[in-house]
């Protein structure tokens, strides 16, 4: 049963940070309509900027509340800007155009952010201890460990963060109007340049704050580091039912869950075949994921 | 009026690349080009790096040294980014365009595997100076290793574990997608059980992940004594710092892909202690290897790890085969590039052949990681070290002889 609990949280703190990208894939496309590739690399250089702030706060060497707090919302801060940078360089110019050519656009994108950084920043890194890292026996073979809380409980506070921003203001307001109908959204004189643009600095942040996390936890950091988590966090969305912002994070949990009692209980070798068959299973039955809206298509 | 030889040497030189394209290079140095390809960025870099390193301080000794009969080599790198995919597009490009005589490359096996069919059909010799899986020279007779091989390295460890360590009950984690993992997976089990041991459990990952919490709490659950790590140092790293937040207390075993300044970067206090199988041991009094490390620090500013002393046997080895072949004129001629007349593709055919048997008929080597004797296989046989992780660097263990 200790076994059991302790892939509880491993599947847990994973989907935490599945939860966290997977939140940029499903609003951007909430209000595009469009699948964007470069998420995972703006979660990759969030990771590099991470390390790059620990060293220039001295975090690094000494961390300290102060310090470490300044290292996440400047990593956060950065990533939102590289979001809005991206959607306004690469995105807004061809929003009239097809959503293929958005999509290549993307992930033309994605391909020079990362072998931009690799050109940069090289093609490793290890990164500091910025956060305490304890590890409490809850019992035999049962340990709990600080990075594990510290993921789930930033993971949180950010989602009820992001939920009062889109239930409660004027701009979550204005987010959720694109997100049914730009036209109409505009017509009724919301500015949707910078609704769009305000939606990928949430997403883009959040990918921040997921890489951020990330780096800590896992001590090394490499410009492929997004490729993979992307992918998941993509899959995670579309499994909740991508535009729904709690079905990216049902999905993410669910995705992170499965893969950890696949590989614990089943067989590690074929982990991600078996997970991801389950996932099939589930959009089988609910083609639009989990808590996706059933929406017939506009003709 | 004394600048106008120059002058007019100058507008020859500027006349030079015109004249090559005409066929008619003569001016142009003769030089005997070879290939390389490897992971010079990617997820295991320092592999590519390191072996680069090695063998350009063997081709600038060479070089400096006159080279092969007065010819200088010529080194074409290529960068695979550690992705098999990548490797066959490396070497089909260094074939077309370069043609080398031979290619050396690469460190992961998975990578070897990728390129060796090509050079086999082209009748090239390669010779990798460390991929340890036993398919990678089983692709044909013009594929060399200047290294051992798994199903020793893995029972190496193996007895290491059962007789010098008295660890009994061992998990595997191994990674599933390298060649060389799962090989040596399985060489470590078949010693293992041989001596009388048992496997607690063996699990597996991808080579991209990064989180094994799940694998190893399942592993941890079947109280392990120690536990082998297949992998890269990469991932290694990693996997022995969740193993310890875990609550794992016992040690880490692995082989030569632990080998790497990297290592105790990502590991941490977790890795250190740990034991691999090595190539060579930085701390072997041996004046050929001290001597090597010597030059090496010279030349890069750090201690070579075992890749680049496999790079720098790899590229002599080489060398010193083309040596033999070039004792003959007529071949000497067929090796070389840019020659007055230049060689015909069947006299660069013959030339490759007589590199091939030259190579295979190594014997008695003085490498800088042990005598270096080819065998039928086309392997090398030759004993490997055990070292210990330590946070000053790893400390030799002791000698397992084949």
């Amino acid at each position: 049963m200790t076994v059991f609990f302790q892939q509880l949280i491993n599947g847990l703190s994973l989907g935490a940070i599945y939860a966290l990208i997977a939140l940029g894939y499903t609003m951007v496309y909430g209000t595009l309509q469009l699948i964007n590739f470069a998420h995972s690399e703006v979660f990759m250089m969030g990771a590099f900027m991470s390390l790059y702030l620990a060293r220039w706060t001295g975090a690094d060497q000494n961390p300290t509340v102060a310090s470490v707090t300044l290292v996440i919302l400047g990593t956060m801060a950065f990533c939102a800007a590289l979001g809005m940078t991206i959607e306004r360089l690469a995105y807004r110019p061809l929003r009239k155009s097809g959503r293929l050519n958005l999509l290549i656009t993307a992930i033309g994108v994605s391909m020079l952010l990362r072998n931009g950084t690799l050109l940069v920043c090289g093609p490793l890194a290890s990164f500091p201890t910025l956060l305490p890292a304890a590890q409490w026996q809850l019992a035999p073979g049962l340990t709990l460990r600080s990075m594990d809380v510290i993921t789930l409980a930033v993971t949180l506070v950010l989602m009820v963060l992001l939920h009062h921003i889109v239930e409660r203001t004027q701009m979550g307001r204005a987010m959720r109007a694109v997100s049914h109908s730009r036209d109409a959204a505009a017509l009724m004189g919301i500015n949707v340049d910078r609704v769009i643009a305000f939606t990928f600095a949430l997403g883009s942040s959040l990918a921040g704050a997921a890489a951020f996390l990330r780096a800590v936890d896992m001590h090394k950091i490499d410009p492929e580091m997004g490729t993979n988590m992307g992918l998941k966090a993509f899959v995670a969305a579309v499994l909740g039912g991508i535009g729904s912002i709690p079905g990216a994070v049902v999905g993410a949990i669910l995705l992170g869950l499965s893969e950890t009692f696949v590989s614990g209980y089943l067989t590690s070798t074929y982990r991600d075949a078996i997970a991801f068959c389950l996932l099939i299973i589930i959009l089988l039955f609910r083609p639009s994921g989990i808590l996706g809206k059933h929406a017939p298509e506009k003709v | 009026m004394r600048f106008l030889p120059l002058l007019s040497s100058l507008a020859g030189l500027a006349l030079l690349p015109l004249l090559g394209a005409c066929g008619g290079g003569e001016a142009l140095p003769k030089e005997i080009v070879v290939g390389q390809y490897g992971s010079l960025t990617g997820a295991q870099a320092t592999f590519g790096i390191s072996t680069r390193n090695g063998i350009e301080l063997a081709t600038d000794e060479l070089n400096a040294a006159g080279g092969i009969g007065g010819v200088k080599v010529r080194m074409v790198v290529e960068d695979d980014q550690g992705k098999p995919e990548e490797a066959a597009t490396a070497v089909s490009k260094i074939i077309s365009q370069d043609r080398p005589v031979a290619v050396l490359g690469e460190v992961a096996s998975t990578n070897s595997l990728a390129a060796a069919p090509l050079l086999q059909t082209n009748g090239i010799p390669m010779i990798s100076p460390s991929s340890t899986n036993p398919k990678v020279t089983e692709q044909g007779d013009f594929i060399f290793r200047v290294c051992f091989i798994d199903p020793f390295q893995g029972g190496a460890v193996a007895k290491f574990a059962y007789n010098s360590k008295g660890l009994r009950n061992v998990g595997i984690l191994k990674a599933v997608d390298a060649d060389y993992a799962v090989g040596l997976a399985q060489f470590f089990t078949d010693t293992f059980t041989k001596l009388g041991g048992t496997i607690a459990g063996e699990e597996a990952y991808k080579l991209s992940d990064v989180d094994f919490k799940a694998q190893l709490t399942s592993l941890l659950a079947k109280n392990p004594d120690a536990l082998f790590i297949p992998g890269y140092y990469t991932d290694v790293g990693l996997i022995a710092r969740q193993a310890r937040d875990l609550g794992f207390k016992g040690p880490f075993l692995g082989g030569d892909g632990w080998d790497s300044s990297e290592l105790t970067k990502i590991g941490g206090d977790a890795i250190i202690g740990s034991f691999f199988t090595n190539h060579y041991a930085v701390d072997d009094p041996n004046p050929v290897v001290q001597g090597f490390i010597e030059k090496y620090n010279a030349k890069f500013h750090e201690k070579p790890d075992g890749l680049a002393a496999l790079g720098y046997d790899s590229a002599r080895v080489l060398y010193g085969a083309m040596a033999e072949v070039a004792k003959d004129p007529k071949m000497a001629d067929a090796l070389s590039d840019r020659s007055s007349v230049p060689a015909t593709e069947d006299a660069r055919k013959a030339a490759r052949a007589a590199l091939r048997d030259a190579i295979a008929k190594t014997a008695g080597f003085g490498g800088v990681t042990g005598t270096i004797s080819i065998d039928a296989q086309r392997n090398a046989q030759k004993p490997a070290v055990v070292v210990q992780v330590t946070a000053e660097g790893n400390k030799f263990v002791e000698s397992i002889a084949p």
